[in-house]
């Protein structure tokens, strides 16, 4: 079944840390019990049993050509190259090579996505771990991954499916009517893209979108933003909500640590406010590196600027991981001291996350300052939000899709 | 006023992350590094008839061609006296030899047949056992489009990609690179010969012996920005490849001056050559100026002039990489006319 996949590569654990950033034992403690709760109230037998494939200690052989489909986004150019035209780095890509991701392909002169389909990992998460606050808070998203990314950010807490080769990895086949009915069979409202980087299987997300739209379920995307503006239109154009990465607001953070860009991200996120698309950012605190005054004072400054005080911002807590394990953890009155920053410039809805118990993981209305969502590691324990999006208290319209 | 103790600190963290973006865990103090050759030896060894009347390589000449070669890279010493000898100054009995081949062209450009029969052929006399020596690339599947036939298992030459027994679960680092390393390479061999082939590469200028490296690793995607500078020569330095590498034999029996690393039959040549060194830096600079020579000759631009020159090569050769020289006053190229 397409939900052991994650037992199946011994990815569980893995795959039910939160969006952005690592977990310690204990909130690791308290996501499985919030998972557990989640998949209990479902009677969700689908990540109970091991795979029959779970002795396997390679890679299973996998037929290539089912997940093989011409790619969306790019130009063909003399002598069998192509230019991919999916995210700001434009491979140029030879024939027989790949691009930065590792999951698109030059056949010939002809490019090829060879994730379509391709399933690595499954699982059930309630959409608090994306994180997504203000998006139907309290349901569960159907979240599923493959493999590859278009960055490589020293942080991944994901990078072992991330920073891999589709076929280093154990994977399924599951077309998009497959995901939607999975999704619906399991009473979530929503599927998610996320864990790698949903923007470099952008044509097998438009393809299980709309699937899943034909079949009552809605799409959230979790992903970096490093994408073209054509390509960010169409694809994320079938979204219902997106959490964009945020890594940082400086340009040398995302050449040295993130190794992309940063005005691309910005673009995409000024691009989906234009689009009317309901997002949330991420800023994921890596001490030293993006924790300055000036920094949370900038981005601030610019998110209500471009984008409106209403736009929920999560500062996240680093754990060290991947390339970046001689980092201590942020320290929360870190996280404290950008949250303070970024009330003080107005912004309506500035989050602590990976802090589990954190007050700052609520929702206060920002009027009368009460307690309107309170958060218990990733559930949403009360949701006090009247149907019509305002505060109970004071009417206040609380900006976000409150109930499905 | 400044906070000197906060300063402090951060500086420290500061400390941390250039090691830490660096990726300083393989990361070896200069002191410790092997001491480089004054001059490294690259010998060409080139053969006119070394395709008889027909297309393909004739088995018995390239053995000879080989045998050649490794004599000339050794001449030096007298106490090497037949070719034999020399593949025991650089393989003992008991080694466990890794044979990594480059497949990635298919049959027209890949690491030749015949001549990795040879080199299995003399490492057997040099008292190799058939089931210590593992022929291999990343993938078995390309392996076999390049005419390689598998085999596992039993006392015989060993031939498979790393999808049969897949990557290191843990990364290892030095500079730019991070990456997950074959288990053929950790696991089941002591010595590497590197068996590349000589061909332009759209990216990285030219691909030969220092960028089959590339076949190592589980993400070689995330290295080709900036001409692969300077991630080739910063995953050279990874203990794991380094300690092995004892020997490059690279095949230009057939060698592409124009559109790879893709084979385009129209940009190749029959050069009919081997290049061999213990110095792959060397033997990387050696093989860059003969496709420059083919590329003049074909009225081609340099790479250079089309913004390509491998400029990894430099950086191997660097202070802080110090994997060879490139230097051509510190090369000695031995050029040998086998059908003289």
């Amino acid at each position: 079944m397409l939900c052991e996949l994650v037992q199946r590569q011994g990815g569980l654990a893995r795959a039910n840390r939160p969006e952005g950033a690592p977990l310690d034992r204990r909130s690791f403690v308290m996501c499985a019990l919030a998972s557990g709760v989640a998949l209990g109230e479902l009677a969700m037998p689908a990540v109970a049993s091991p795979s029959s494939l779970s002795s396997q200690s390679g890679p299973q052989a996998q037929s290539d050509a089912q997940f093989v489909v011409e790619a969306k986004f790019y130009d063909k150019l003399q002598n069998k190259k192509i230019k991919c035209k999916l995210c700001p780095r434009e491979c140029n890509v030879g024939d027989k090579e790949r691009g930065y991701c590792g999951v698109r392909e030059n056949r010939g002169g002809v490019y090829y996505t060879l994730v379509h389909s391709r399933v690595c990992a499954a699982h059930i998460d309630p959409i608090e771990k994306k994180p997504l606050f203000h998006y139907l808070p309290g349901t569960v998203a159907f979240s599923i991954a493959t493999a590859g990314c278009n960055v490589n950010c020293k942080f991944c807490q994901n990078w072992d499916i991330s920073q891999s080769r589709p076929e280093q990895i154990p994977a399924d086949y599951a077309p998009p009517q497959r995901i939607a009915a999975l999704a619906r069979q399991n009473n979530c409202p929503t599927i998610a893209y996320t864990y790698s980087e949903p923007v470099v299987f952008s044509e097998f997300l438009m393809d299980t979108a709309d699937a899943g739209h034909e079949a009552g379920v809605r799409s959230i995307v979790v992903s970096n933003g490093y994408i073209q503006q054509d390509a960010l239109k169409q694809a994320y154009g079938k979204m219902d909500a997106v959490k964009i990465d945020l890594k940082s607001f400086t340009e040398s953070y995302y050449e040295k640590v993130v190794t992309g860009q940063l005005k691309p991200v910005l673009d995409t996120l000024v691009t989906l406010r234009k689009m009317g698309k309901w997002t949330e950012i991420v800023y994921l605190v890596v001490p030293t590196l993006n924790d300055s005054d000036t920094e949370f004072r900038g981005l601030a400054q610019w998110v209500k600027a471009n984008l409106g005080a209403d736009v929920p911002l999560h500062f996240t807590q680093f754990h060290p991981e991947y390339l970046l394990k001689n980092l201590p953890i942020t320290p929360v009155p870190t996280l404290e001291r950008a949250k303070a920053i970024a009330d003080a410039e107005g912004l309506h809805y500035v989050y602590i996350g990976n802090v589990p118990g954190h007050p700052a993981q609520n929702t206060y209305c920002p009027q009368c300052r009460k307690m309107l969502v309170e958060r218990l590691g990733f559930t949403a324990s009360s949701l006090l939000i009247r149907k019509d999006g305002t505060c109970p208290f004071c009417r206040h319209q609380i900006p976000g899709i409150w109930h499905v | 006023m400044t906070d000197l103790r906060s300063a402090t600190r951060r500086d420290f963290l500061r400390h941390c992350l250039a090691g830490a973006v660096a990726l300083g865990a393989g990361r070896r103090p200069e002191a410790q590094q092997p001491p480089l050759a004054a001059k490294s030896r690259v010998v060409v060894a080139h053969d006119p008839l070394l395709r008889g009347t027909g297309s393909s390589v004739d088995a018995s000449r390239i053995q000879v061609l080989l045998d050649r070669a490794m004599f000339a890279l050794f001449s030096h010493d007298r106490s090497i006296d037949t070719p034999l000898a020399a593949w025991r100054r650089v393989v003992s009995p008991g080694d466990r030899i890794g044979l990594k081949a480059n497949t990635l062209g298919g049959r027209g450009i890949a690491s030749n047949l015949a001549l990795i029969e040879a080199i299995c052929e003399r490492l057997q006399q040099a008292g190799i056992k058939a089931g210590d020596i593992v022929v291999w690339d990343r993938d078995s599947q390309e392996m076999e489009r390049a005419g390689f036939k598998l085999s596992v298992g039993g006392n015989r030459v060993q031939c498979y990609g790393t999808d049969r027994v897949n990557y290191e679960d843990d990364l290892s680092a030095y500079g730019s690179v991070g990456s997950r390393l074959s288990r053929i390479l950790t696991r089941y061999t002591d010595l590497l010969i590197n068996v590349p082939v000589l061909k332009d590469h759209d990216g990285a200028g030219v691909t030969i012996a220092l960028k089959n490296m590339y076949g190592v690793i589980h993400n070689p995607n995330k290295y080709h920005p900036n001409g692969c500078d300077p991630y080739v020569a910063d995953l050279n330095m990874l203990p794991e490849i380094r300690s092995r590498m004892r020997l490059t034999i690279c095949d230009a029996t057939t060698a592409m001056y124009e559109g790879g690393p893709a084979f385009k039959p129209e940009h190749s040549w029959q050069c009919n050559s081997l290049l061999v060194s213990q110095d792959p830096v060397a033997l990387d600079a050696t093989g860059w100026r003969m496709i420059e020579r083919k590329r003049a000759e074909m009225d081609l631009k340099t790479l250079e002039a089309e913004q390509r020159s491998p400029r990894y090569i430099m950086t191997a050769a660097d202070r802080e990489h110090r994997l060879g020289n490139c230097d051509p006053s510190r090369i000695e190229v031995v050029e040998i006319n086998a059908a003289v």
